[in-house]
């Protein structure tokens, strides 16, 4: 079961420190993922999920307590290692796409590969296979002003697993697309998660989307409120 | 990441916003091209004047009345101590001179039937064209008992004759100068413009006799004109007639001079001074250009950069270390800046070609100028690419992402 552990939280707080007055933005997480996980994490907006995803996501290091990624902890590490742990081990999915502007679905699906050691010759070949596993082969040279948001959300997927990671985030990745386009989304990464075994994590208010994960993290006020079982 | 992806990212970066790295290396290319081109101009009209004292002789010296430590270069008019009398001494006395030509000058107005014409009158001996290796192109000049005589005769310069006869034959023709009938002997060979400073054709030669007689209506004489037997024998010739002129004038030993001879590197230092203030004029200017070049550069990079601090923060979210970033900026302002210096020294070489093309002045690139201007711009563009990015790329990536 140790094995099994893909993360490992421990007692997590994160403190903002806004001009004399400190902001605990998360009391004390203690939770742990489990490879090939769906998890989704729910809340009201400042109960501090945002946070916990920066954290998982190495972009933020906590104030306070143990994060063991893969069995490695991760809280101690510098900037630098924090950025090679993101290129090689998580890949990210944003609300808002974080796409390169006038840049082409390939070029963006290729960066981070850019920043790690893979030769140029297989960086085109990987960008591609990652293209292909959205659905968007044949639209590899399409710019990003050229595509439809479900499009731009699934460069964006594809830029996320381009280097293979083991784990996924996605911060209400539907957040900015119609009902139809989000299950689309949604459609994509359960078959992932289904079909790859990726380990899943998505930040989200909208319960439909929450419904299809396993399991659902509701946050308050910087705590672990409930946890929920899809029961599958 | 190695220098080849860094490249390729700075690269594709740079493509993909064509229009401001276009008007990122404008700046460069610009500041650049006009440092060079306006130096290059200043530094021609140098070469010019130098070249044109050259090809006059090194054997030519001149004397002048007055003292050479009263202010008095070109001076004249205002000494009556030098006199036709002191021309003809020296070509009696002193065994190294080979030619003298006294000389007054003036202005004067000049008809022909219906046209007008305002010139300079030289009013000079008829050794003139030996001494200054400047022979008439048709017809003759005066001789020597046509100046004794004070005959009124004039010979055109080609300037001159151009206005007055617009191509028609001068020779026997009558001007009037100054409502004088003059006779016209010769037309002098074209010097051709010179610079643009003034333009040498622009003048008539008489007698000196005649112009201190009928048109200046004095008896001194404003300089003589000498030429040494051989350039080897200037400096014999020189103290010949400094010798001589102490004598003459009666001036007690230790009494300073009052006349002062110059040779032909005198008068080249003088004018090569008022051409070097033409270039550090030019320079200036240029050098103002090239400082708001500079300015334009910083802006468009400083912009650019906090423009781009969400590109930043996405590639530092997929891995990109703080290095990465630093580089692939670094890249872009080296590329940008040796691109823009490329472009804008042959902008610069090349406007300095079509201005000597066009406007027949003679432009000499020089090669400091380019140094210079490239260094300056290409270390702005570089710093004002990295400054920025070194802030930026400290930035948390969660705060870069999050940046409007």
């Amino acid at each position: 079961m140790e094995n099994n552990k893909l993360i490992h939280l421990e007692n997590i707080e994160r403190v903002y420190k806004v001009g004399e007055t400190q902001v605990k933005a998360l009391k004390g997480i203690t939770y742990d993922v489990l490879k090939g996980d769906l998890l989704a994490i729910m809340g009201p907006s400042g109960s501090g999920k945002s946070t916990l995803m920066n954290i998982i996501g190495c972009l933020d290091r906590p104030t306070a307590g143990k994060y063991l990624l893969e069995g490695q902890e991760v809280s101690k590490l510098n900037k630098n290692q924090l950025a090679g742990i993101r290129n090689k081990r998580i890949g990210f999915v944003f609300q808002n796409f974080n796409l390169l502007s006038r840049t082409t679905a390939l070029e963006n699906t290729e960066l981070p590969l850019l920043y790690s050691d893979v030769s140029g010759k297989k960086t085109r070949e990987m960008a591609m296979n990652s293209l292909a596993l959205v659905g968007l082969e044949g639209r590899e040279l399409h710019k990003t002003n050229q595509l439809s948001g479900g499009e731009m959300q699934r460069v964006a997927i594809a830029r996320a697993l381009v280097n293979g990671p083991s784990l996924v985030l996605a911060d209400e990745p539907t957040g900015n697309l119609d009902t139809k386009t989000g299950n689309e989304i949604m459609e994509i990464f359960t078959k992932l998660n289904r079909e790859k075994n990726i380990t899943i994590v998505l930040v989200t208010h909208d319960p439909e989307v929450a419904e299809a994960a396993e399991k659902t993290i509701f946050l308050r006020d910087g705590e672990i409120e409930k946890i929920e079982h899809n029961g599958k | 990441m190695n220098i080849i992806k860094t490249a390729k990212v700075a690269l594709r970066a740079l493509n993909r916003n064509k229009m401001r790295s276009f008007l990122t290396a404008l700046g460069i290319i610009i500041g650049v091209g006009a440092v060079i081109a306006m130096v290059s101009i200043g530094q021609g009209a140098k070469m010019e004047v130098e070249a044109r004292f050259e090809s006059m002789g090194t054997n030519l010296l001149f004397v002048y009345p007055g003292s050479r430590s009263y202010r008095g270069r070109f001076g004249g008019g205002s000494y009556t101590n030098l006199k036709e009398a002191d021309a003809q001494a020296i070509l009696d006395n002193c065994s190294a001179v080979q030619y003298v030509s006294p000389n007054v000058n003036g202005r004067a107005q000049l008809v022909y039937q219906n046209k007008n014409w305002n010139t300079s009158i030289y009013g000079v001996g008829d050794k003139y064209p030996e001494i200054r290796k400047w022979p008439v192109e048709e017809g003759i000049f005066f001789n020597e008992s046509q100046v004794r005589s004070a005959q009124k005769v004039a010979v055109l310069g080609s300037e001159v004759s151009q206005n007055l006869f617009e191509g028609a034959d001068p020779i026997g023709q009558v001007i009037r100068v100054n409502r004088i009938p003059f006779r016209v002997l010769g037309v002098l060979e074209s010097k051709g413009e010179s610079g643009g400073f003034f333009n040498r054709d622009d003048m008539i030669a008489i007698p000196y006799s005649t112009a201190q007689k009928r048109l200046l209506g004095v008896d001194y004489i404003q300089s003589i004109d000498v030429s040494a037997v051989s350039p080897s024998r200037t400096d014999e010739a020189q103290a010949q007639i400094e010798e001589l002129l102490r004598i003459r004038h009666k001036l007690a030993p230790g009494a300073e001079d009052d006349f002062n001879i110059r040779d032909m590197s005198d008068i080249a230092e003088s004018a090569t001074e008022a051409t070097q203030i033409l270039t550090v004029l030019l320079g200036g200017i240029a050098s103002i250009s090239l400082l708001v070049g500079g300015i334009g550069i910083m802006n468009i990079m400083l912009v650019s950069v906090t423009e781009r601090i969400r590109e930043i923060g996405i590639r530092m979210s997929v891995g990109a270390k703080e290095r990465d970033i630093l580089l692939q900026f670094l890249t872009e302002a080296i590329v940008l800046s040796l691109l823009g210096g490329f472009l804008g020294v042959v902008l610069g070489v090349g406007s300095s070609r079509l201005i000597s093309h066009f406007a027949d002045m003679k432009t000499m690139v020089s090669m400091g100028a380019i140094i210079l201007a490239v260094v300056f711009s290409a270390s702005v563009g570089i710093f004002f690419g990295f400054y920025p990015a070194r802030k930026a790329s400290k930035l948390d990536p969660i705060e870069a992402l999050r940046y409007e």
